[in-house]
């Protein structure tokens, strides 16, 4: 069993930055490890720190009036390599959503797999939650998975978002795929002997 | 009767069940699996006490994270050695396949697939890399997965996936000079950019497409990828047989010529319908260079890179941020710029077709005394050929070294990293920030490109200088 997601309501953090790749997301040198925790702390790693493992001041997770558990992020994001680090690693940091107007497909499957809602907003409705957040920090945004809307609070615009039916009842409920194969081996059995 | 795609054919055929309002559940074939992407997936299974539910249909290859010097050795990096450690205790804990270093058949697992014919026609594959779209080229569904998913495909063979959409990428007429199936796949991502793809299955088609040999299809499918498609994939025609014939788990005899009628009926039927088709005339490309941090910022070699103002507005804060990081100014030319390194290698070209390219061109010539030059072969298959060929003599000659195979300078995992700051001409797929190293500066091209690099020690343009 997973944490069941169903209304989230957060300030968030601001990446309005475009094919943000998952070498970005965690860099390769950090996917040596042999369990799925500790991913969090290597989340951008090469924005956030410099070669000294310094914080660079100037990217965003590490200014201290930014915070929450939602990401905004630009357009097509997740794009590259298929490690699952990088759902791993904004789960780790404690995102539960991540808001872009595009997404690379498997990096949704793997955010998806590991209780990160990923939100597809329109590129308009995107731009409005960056200039809100810009203009208050403190401002909020409101994803509520039953209805399937995503509020921008500051202005009190509201989108409809997609999610694939099977998707969001496991989300709802906290069951992941591996439980629902497990109930099908009988039938993989069958299936496997007619072909 | 319903015409059919060739991807249509082998997804259709392999759906175990549909979910209503979700994904299908896909029987998969053949579950490749290395050692980065696997080791929560085996604790997954530990964890339920689950185990492998047809142990006979993955095969394991550690090649991220080996070295390609002296692999006689230890390695040397405790956390490298124990994620390669853990990969074969895993394999012999669930009675797994595996080809462990300086093992005969050892190499990056999307070159020993193919070259072991494990990788056939009509197959469905995946393997925890995105990659796994370079087994395609030989007319199978072949996609990447997450760790999760690999989880899955050890428990019970099959994966929950939404049927993508389909697109047909065709490529007519002849390539010209110099221009290779890294070419076409260069030249093809720069137009369909990094996210042109994304939702959807790619069949590579035309008779541009047509002629490319084997490992030449490898290449363009790998890349694929690269614009954001599940896979790519090239319908299966003599070439895919004569490559396939007698390799060690290729059918053999009646059950050969059985399995070749088979896949005779997978390519698309005439007036099957796609979702989007995307037609490029093989006249227009060109042999091509990555100036930008995505593998979509390509262009013809002796092309300038983009001014500002021919940048969508979205885009402007990452393409000045990604020439930034490259410290190229927009505009300028890239021919004639001094190069650091050059690595000719990786699951994009790692294959023999790609050490002889190399080879032809620095025959006679000598490496630029600026140029670091890592040669690394896909797999120790492309090793014996290399020496079998006597290929390994025309590069000693001219002053190249032969490294151990693996994934190398590809990605930045083991020992093989260009330092920051370096420019690195470089045969792989990915030019992301810190892809080859932190604050490594990557531009890809093909082969050809690179060994011209390599004996000239800038960018040169291959046709002026073949
Ligand atoms: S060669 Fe590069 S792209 Fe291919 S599997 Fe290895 S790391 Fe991945």
């Amino acid at each position: 069993m997973r944490e069941k997601f169903e209304k989230l309501t957060s300030t968030c953090i601001p990446l309005p930055i475009e094919n943000v790749d998952t070498d970005q997301i965690i860099p390769a040198r950090f996917l040596k490890a042999t369990t799925r925790e500790g991913f969090g702390d290597n989340l951008f790693r090469d924005w956030r720190y410099d070669k000294e493992g310094n914080k660079i001041d100037s990217f965003v997770l590490n200014n201290p009036t930014y915070s929450g558990s939602i990401l905004i992020a630009g357009k097509n994001f997740g794009s590259g390599s298929s490690r699952e680090h990088a759902a791993w690693a904004v789960a780790g940091y404690g995102f539960r959503a991540v808001v872009s107007s595009f997404f690379a497909d498997i990096f949704k499957n793997n955010a998806l797999n590991n209780c990160v809602l990923p939100v597809v907003v329109s590129e308009k409705f995107l731009q409005e939650i960056f200039s809100s957040i810009e203009e208050n920090h403190s401002n909020t945004v409101t994803i509520d998975l039953p209805n399937q809307t995503i509020t921008n609070n500051a202005t009190g615009c509201s989108e409809k978002f997609e999610i694939n039916p099977y998707k969001k009842d496991c989300l709802l409920n906290g069951f992941d795929d591996i439980d629902y194969l497990l109930s099908k081996k009988e039938d993989i059995e069958a299936w496997e002997n007619k072909r | 009767m319903e015409k059919k795609t060739l991807f249509d054919k082998i997804w259709d055929a392999h759906v175990v069940s549909k979910i209503e309002g979700g994904p299908n559940q896909l029987y998969i074939d053949r579950h490749y699996l290395h050692e980065v992407t696997s080791p929560q997936a085996f604790a997954g299974l530990r964890e339920r006490n689950l185990s492998v539910f047809r142990p006979d249909r993955t095969t394991c290859s550690p090649d991220h994270n080996i070295p390609t010097l002296n692999q006689d050795k230890p390695i040397a990096d405790p956390i490298s050695r124990n994620q390669v450690d853990t990969l074969m205790k895993n394999a012999k804990d669930f009675g797994l396949t595996v080809y462990g270093l300086l093992n005969p058949k050892n190499g990056i697992i999307h070159v020993i697939g193919p070259e072991n014919g494990y990788t056939q026609p009509g197959m469905t594959i995946v393997c925890g890399d995105s990659h796994t779209s370079t087994h395609g080229a030989m007319g199978a569904v072949a996609f990447g997965i997450g760790t999760s998913e690999v989880e899955m495909v050890l428990a019970s063979q099959c994966v929950l996936q939404p049927k993508p959409m389909k697109m047909r990428i065709s490529v007519e007429g002849k390539l010209g000079k110099c221009v290779t199936a890294k070419d076409v796949a260069l030249y093809i991502i720069s137009k369909m950019t990094t996210g042109g793809a994304t939702g959807y299955f790619v069949e590579f088609a035309g008779s541009a497409i047509r002629s490319l040999s084997m490992d030449g299809r490898m290449t363009l499918c790998n890349m694929s990828i690269e614009m954001g498609a599940r896979g790519g994939m090239i319908a299966p025609d003599e070439v895919t047989f004569e490559y396939l014939k007698g390799r060690e788990f290729a059918p053999k005899g009646e059950a050969w010529d059985k399995a070749v009628e088979e896949w005779k009926k997978l390519p698309t039927d005439e007036g099957a319908i796609f979702d989007k088709e995307v037609c490029f005339d093989a006249a227009d490309i060109t042999p091509m260079i990555t100036y930008g941090t995505n593998p979509g910022m390509g262009m013809a070699i002796d092309a300038n890179i983009p001014t500002i103002d021919q940048i969508d507005a979205a885009g402007q804060i990452s393409f000045e941020k990604s020439l930034s990081y490259m410290n190229f100014k927009p505009g300028e030319k890239l021919l004639g710029k001094e190069i650091d390194y050059v690595f000719l290698g990786s699951c994009t070209n790692g294959r023999i077709e790609d050490f002889r390219t190399f080879a032809n061109i620095v025959k006679g010539h000598k490496k630029a005394d600026n140029v670091t030059a890592w040669l690394v072969p896909g797999s120790w298959n492309v090793e014996k050929a290399i020496r079998a060929e006597g290929i390994d003599k025309i590069l000693e000659e001219a002053g190249f070294e032969l490294r151990q195979p693996g994934c190398s300078a590809c990605l930045a995992m083991n020992d093989d990293k260009i330092p920051s700051g370096k420019y690195s001409v470089s045969t792989s797929n990915r030019n992301f920030e810190g892809r080859q190293g932190p604050g490594a500066r990557t531009m890809l091209v093909s082969p050809i490109v690179a060994a011209v690099a390599a004996i000239t020690g800038k960018i040169t343009d291959p046709r002026d200088f073949v």
